[in-house]
């Protein structure tokens, strides 16, 4: 693979006395899914802020595409190319699809809005994704689906020519079928070229898309697997305890104190 | 960017991919065929099954009311009543297409009516001491006007309202060098001050987090005050000005009147038509043209009919010819192309409706949500102020009451009336003209039919609570139509 998108070195971040992020040490290569997974509070979500630039981090390094740089703000975080698509989506119900995917960036031609351009690029955009369920580029958003929505949303994302994606739990209020959809448009986004962040709880989602996993444990990185080399108990294992045999975190009778 | 796109689009042909993307772009097919007449109509008939019901039942109220009053009264459907009809609602209707702006953010501005009067007053005021405003107003009073313009500037400025700012320097420019009366400066004085009332209400609510509820029903009481202190316990100031007089009880002239009729029905077409062929020439879904020309068609009838029926002489004796368009149906067409194109062909427009539909998605969006709410509140008063000078110029004069009473209340219900959702995000600005004109009707129908105040009073409060109930059934209906 080619040199990674996106790199975290020695992350750290801590809320008052909270320390919720450990030397977080995270590659994300372009053109690969990277499943985060965790236990509840793990730090995962907090990992995804400090990389959209929500949260600032107390201590470590980002290096984007190799150059080191200080994210301030989610302002910043867009214009390097990095997306976030949120658990609630953050989609306008009373705006139609192509509104909403040029929310804040319209295209406008002598000062006013260029609609006809808008709706080529926008339905360029989902074609290119094979979304095929959404009938017209005009349908309101309200009227949508929840697998709809969160096509949307992911599609908004390519669109504005993203580098890097981070999808928190994208499919977690989703029906089987729609569940089916969204990965498969992960998988799409990855094979765009894209470097792709997949926070999920569920396994079976991370083991069909995810070319790597990484388990956080207590606000430290357990483990960075690739997902042929592991078992679904072993991520479990990972999860639950911060260890599964070789992988993991080192056992604590076993550290020098 | 194209290229980027197109580079975009060759990414995605890998191996794995079964449909290459320019036959994924035929999934499309509903947006790329324009649609025959049956499938529009069917297309608009299920959105208003689906809860969109829009201006619908206005225009329907509209109907239903014209046909009885028609029946009821002899006077009603006189040329001279329906001209009248015109200049009785439009101050109702200005103010309410103002505050449409601030309903699609799904906050409410209590304060506009008072705050109108608080510009008629100072309006009057400037007039009458010949631009001496602080001979008007006394040294105290005048001198915490000014501290409040310059503070509206300030906020103006700290929100980044340019225009605001303008409108609030222009006024306190005003004020504070005399230049001596003239009935055009009058008026901006009073759309200014009308604006940085709006800075101020806008700051309270959008920086300091007061709702708006509270803020301007608070400021709704303080300008209704102000309004007292400017003109005195049971004073009335006179508006003898010939142009100010016209504003509302003026009409163009027979040839005006076909001029307006040809700028506003051409206009309309070009720009309906322009737009309809651009997306035809570009494969987007559009209606099909012989809908898009029935419908200009239709609506270049009705122009023609009433600007042929306004040009008649509709003077009650023979001594005198009153006809013509009155003035202020092109004023309230100008407000109403002007807010329409900023509406929805702006960003700025889009952004209002983003906020008001989604404020979290509009802030992740990257709009600047504090100033968007803070600037429908300058709209909504400077556009109180043009409606100030309407009802002033109607009666000629400003009294205490400026304002106060039901204006406030009859313009909220004309935008409601008109099919604005009182929850935000949804509502055109035509909303505010159909029902400032179901309002007007009931007004001048009830009088006519000589009904107490008390059953025109209560009629109306009903209708208010017909249109608001149908808001929150449909609302509940596209929320359980949607999935």
């Amino acid at each position: 693979m080619s040199e990674p998108i996106l790199e975290l070195r020695g992350i750290n971040k801590s809320f008052g006395p909270v320390h919720v992020l450990h030397d977080i040490d995270l590659t994300v290569n372009p053109g690969e899914v990277t499943a985060l997974v965790g236990d509840n509070g793990a730090g995962k979500s907090t990992l995804v802020k400090c990389i959209a630039g929500i949260h600032p981090t107390d201590s470590g390094e980002v290096l984007f595409e190799g150059q080191p740089t200080h994210i301030k703000g989610p302002r910043d975080a867009a214009e390097l190319g990095i997306e976030v698509v949120y658990q609630d989506l953050a989609l306008a119900d009373n705006l139609d699809i192509v509104q909403n995917m040029f929310l804040g960036r319209e295209r406008t031609k002598g000062g006013l809005l260029d609609e006809t351009d808008m709706e080529q690029a926008a339905r360029k955009t989902l074609a290119s994704l094979s979304v095929r369920t959404v009938k017209s580029v005009r349908t309101q958003v309200s009227s949508l689906s929840g697998g709809q929505r969160q096509t949307v949303a992911i599609a908004k994302a390519v669109l504005w020519n993203s580098k890097v994606v981070l999808l928190d739990e994208p499919t977690a209020a989703l029906g089987v079928a729609q569940t089916r959809q969204v990965l498969d448009l992960v998988r799409r986004l990855a094979e765009q070229g894209l470097g792709v962040v997949l926070i999920s709880h569920n396994m079976n989602d991370v083991f069909e898309v995810a070319d790597k996993i990484a388990c956080l444990y207590l606000g430290r990185m357990a483990a960075v697997v690739g997902s042929k080399d592991v078992t679904h108990g072993q991520v479990v294992e990972l999860i639950t305890a911060g260890r599964s045999g070789d992988l993991g975190i080192a056992r604590p009778e076993a550290a020098t104190i | 960017m194209s290229s980027e796109e197109a580079s975009m689009t060759n990414t995605t042909q890998t191996p794995e991919q079964e449909t290459p993307p320019q036959g994924a772009i035929s999934d499309f097919g509903i947006d790329t065929t324009s649609q025959s007449t049956g499938e529009a109509v069917r297309d608009y008939w299920a959105r208003v099954r689906g809860g969109e019901l829009g201006s619908l039942p206005a225009l329907l109220g509209l109907i239903v009311l014209l046909i009885v009053f028609s029946s009821l009264s002899d006077t009603f459907f006189t040329l001279g009543n329906l001209a009248n009809l015109l200049q009785q609602g439009a101050s109702i209707t200005i103010i309410a297409m103002g505050l449409v702006f601030v309903l699609l953010l799904g906050e409410i501005d209590l304060s506009a009516g008072t705050a109108s009067g608080v510009t008629a007053s100072v309006m009057a005021l400037h007039l009458i001491h010949n631009g001496n405003l602080l001979g008007g107003m006394g040294d105290t009073v005048f001198y915490v006007f000014c501290g409040l313009l310059v503070l509206a500037i300030v906020l103006a400025v700290l929100m980044k309202i340019w225009a605001g700012a303008a409108l609030s320097l222009i006024a306190l420019l005003i004020a504070v060098i005399g230049i001596p009366a003239n009935a055009w400066l009058e008026m901006l004085l009073a759309v200014c001050v009308g604006a940085a009332i709006g800075c101020v209400t806008g700051f309270l609510v959008a920086k300091v987090g007061i709702p708006s509820f509270v803020v301007t029903l608070a400021l709704f009481l303080v300008w209704g005050g102000v309004v007292l202190q400017l003109i005195g316990q049971g004073g009335t100031l006179g508006l003898r000005d010939d142009t100010i007089f016209n504003v509302a009880n003026g009409n163009l002239n027979f040839v005006g009147s076909w001029v307006l009729f040809i700028v506003a029905v051409g206009g309309y077409a070009a720009v309906v038509l322009t737009r309809h062929f651009s997306r035809l020439r570009k494969g987007l879904v559009a209606q099909p043209t012989s809908l898009v020309l029935a419908k200009i068609g239709a609506l270049a009838v009705l122009a023609a009919v009433i600007t042929y029926a306004l040009s008649l002489n509709r003077a009650p004796s023979n001594l005198i010819v009153i006809q013509g368009v009155p003035y202020v149906v092109p004023l309230v067409l100008v407000l109403l192309v002007v807010g329409t194109f900023v509406l929805d062909r702006t960003s700025y427009g889009r952004h209002v409706y983003a906020v008001g539909g989604n404020k979290e998605a509009a802030r992740r969006a990257g709009i600047n949500v504090e100033r968007i709410r803070m600037s429908v509140f300058v709209i909504a008063s400077s556009a109180a102020a043009i409606g100030a000078i309407v009802y002033s110029s109607k009666v000629g004069s400003v009294d205490p009451n400026a304002g106060a009473g039901n204006t406030l209340l009859l313009s909220v219900g004309a935008a409601v009336i008109g099919g604005t959702s009182l929850f935000g995000g949804k509502g055109r600005l035509r909303d505010a003209v159909i029902g400032g004109a179901v309002l007007a009707i009931i007004q001048n129908g009830m009088g006519l039919l000589k009904q107490p105040a008390a059953v025109v009073f209560i009629v109306t409060g009903l209708v208010l609570l017909l249109a608001a109930s149908v808001d929150a059934l449909s609302r509940r209906r596209a929320a359980t139509a949607a999935r």
